[in-house]
């Protein structure tokens, strides 16, 4: 029964012959360090759908920020659980993503046919970073301001442009309303459009080229 | 069918079954909690019921309605707002009153015109007697009333707020 609506379905849209070619892949024989990939997939999953949820109720201005962050967490039913996933899996996408890359690494997955594979893998990484500078500062609590001010501050000592940074991640030339609201833009809305986007050429490349063996001994 | 066929879909349909039960039990722990955040503000049993004083009862003048005008701050999630209020108090041998100043039409603000010994409201032109009853204009029912106490000579009214 089912499987006559699968064909009909599979008819119209070739829908088995997607779901094969990402499901029903010849992988070599492979350990549990090849699962951190698909464990990045799912933490950044469950970033937006937790960050969708925050931003419900999450205001990007200096005089509402941390009070709607507070309402969260004790006005809004839940609100502690949703900010609470979203804090704690921001770090382990971090550490996931880090590991995942010193898998590819340590195995030497980067080589021929994958170095744009671990080209976008750079980019992932480097946005995932990203992530969690623009996010640290939203709550607008102590810690977010002054780390976001040192943190601003080591960009600022790029040479030569390191001032012009300074002011392009501030909007001026101190933290105010204006870094707030380009940060929630960057952490809403820019970085994972990046990040969505290069996940999807990220996992192409790892279909079409397929998952690398296990190296051997003294290979 | 192989023998080992055979164990790859039987080991095939494990793996499918227990993903479908872990998807599924994850998607509740997350997806219950999602539904009550999204609904917390329709949730909330929200509204006030104060009482509120508005001075010695000796203050206020006898037989002349009489404005008294009160700010309430309310809080709504991050947002903290004020609403005021005017209302009058008309003191006689009877007792006291306090009718609100809102129109029972459509809620426009009246005022006590001395001269023409009525409420007045601006918008159609609707009058109403000191003891808030209609005379003349639109209005479908007398101004409202609050409920009243006396504690130690201070006159306080019930104000509930939806
Ligand atoms: C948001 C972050 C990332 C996600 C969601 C992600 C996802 C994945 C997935 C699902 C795979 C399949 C194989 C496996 O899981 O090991 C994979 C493979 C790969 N990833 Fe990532 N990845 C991310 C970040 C990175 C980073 C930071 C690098 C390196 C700089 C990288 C380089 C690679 C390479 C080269 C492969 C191919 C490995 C092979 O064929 O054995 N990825 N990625
Ligand atoms: S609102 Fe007062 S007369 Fe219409």
């Amino acid at each position: 029964m089912a499987s006559k609506w699968i064909s009909r379905l599979d008819e119209r849209t070739g829908i088995v012959g997607v779901y094969k070619t990402v499901f029903d892949r010849k992988i070599p024989k492979v350990n549990w360090w090849f699962t951190l990939g698909s464990a990045s997939l799912f933490l950044f999953s469950v970033q937006v759908v937790t960050g969708i949820l925050l931003s419900v109720y999450y205001v990007p201005s200096p005089d509402h920020a941390y009070d709607s962050v507070q309402y969260i967490m004790t006005g809004v039913q839940f609100g502690w659980l949703i900010r609470g996933i979203h804090h704690w899996a921001a770090s382990l996408m971090v550490l996931v993503v880090f590991l995942h890359m010193l898998r590819v690494f340590f195995y030497g997955a980067y080589k021929y046919p994958r170095e744009i594979t671990w080209v976008t893998g750079v980019v992932l990484l480097l946005a995932t970073l990203g992530m969690g500078f623009t996010g640290y500062l939203l709550p607008w609590n102590q810690k977010a301001y002054w780390a976001t001010t040192v943190g601003t501050s080591i960009a600022g000592t790029v040479p030569g442009i390191g001032d012009f940074i300074l002011r392009a991640l501030r909007g001026g030339t101190d933290l105010s309303a204006v870094t707030l609201t380009r940060f929630f833009a960057a952490h809403v809305w820019m970085l994972p459009l990046v990040i969505l986007t290069v996940i999807g050429i990220h996992l192409y490349l790892v279909i079409r080229n397929g998952i690398s063996a296990v190296p051997k001994d003294h290979e | 069918m192989s023998e080992s066929d055979a164990v790859n879909a039987s080991r095939r349909k494990f793996v499918t079954a227990t993903a479908a039960a872990v998807g599924a039990v994850m998607g509740t722990v997350v997806g219950v909690p999602a539904l009550g955040y999204l609904a917390s503000p329709a949730l909330e049993a929200g509204g006030t019921d104060a009482w509120v004083p508005l001075g010695k009862l000796d203050s206020f003048p006898v037989a002349v309605p009489t404005p008294f005008s009160f700010t309430r701050s309310r809080v709504n999630g991050w947002d903290k707002s004020t609403r005021s209020y005017t209302v009058y108090v008309l003191r006689d041998e009877a007792g006291v009153k306090v009718l609100s100043s809102r129109c029972t039409h459509l809620s426009c603000q009246v005022t006590w015109q001395a001269d023409q010994n009525a409420f007045t409201c601006p918008c159609h032109d609707a009058k109403f007697g000191a003891q808030g009853e209609v005379l003349h204009g639109p209005p479908p029912k007398p101004l409202d009333t609050y409920e009243t106490k006396i504690e130690d000579g201070t006159l306080l009214i019930r104000v509930v707020e939806a």
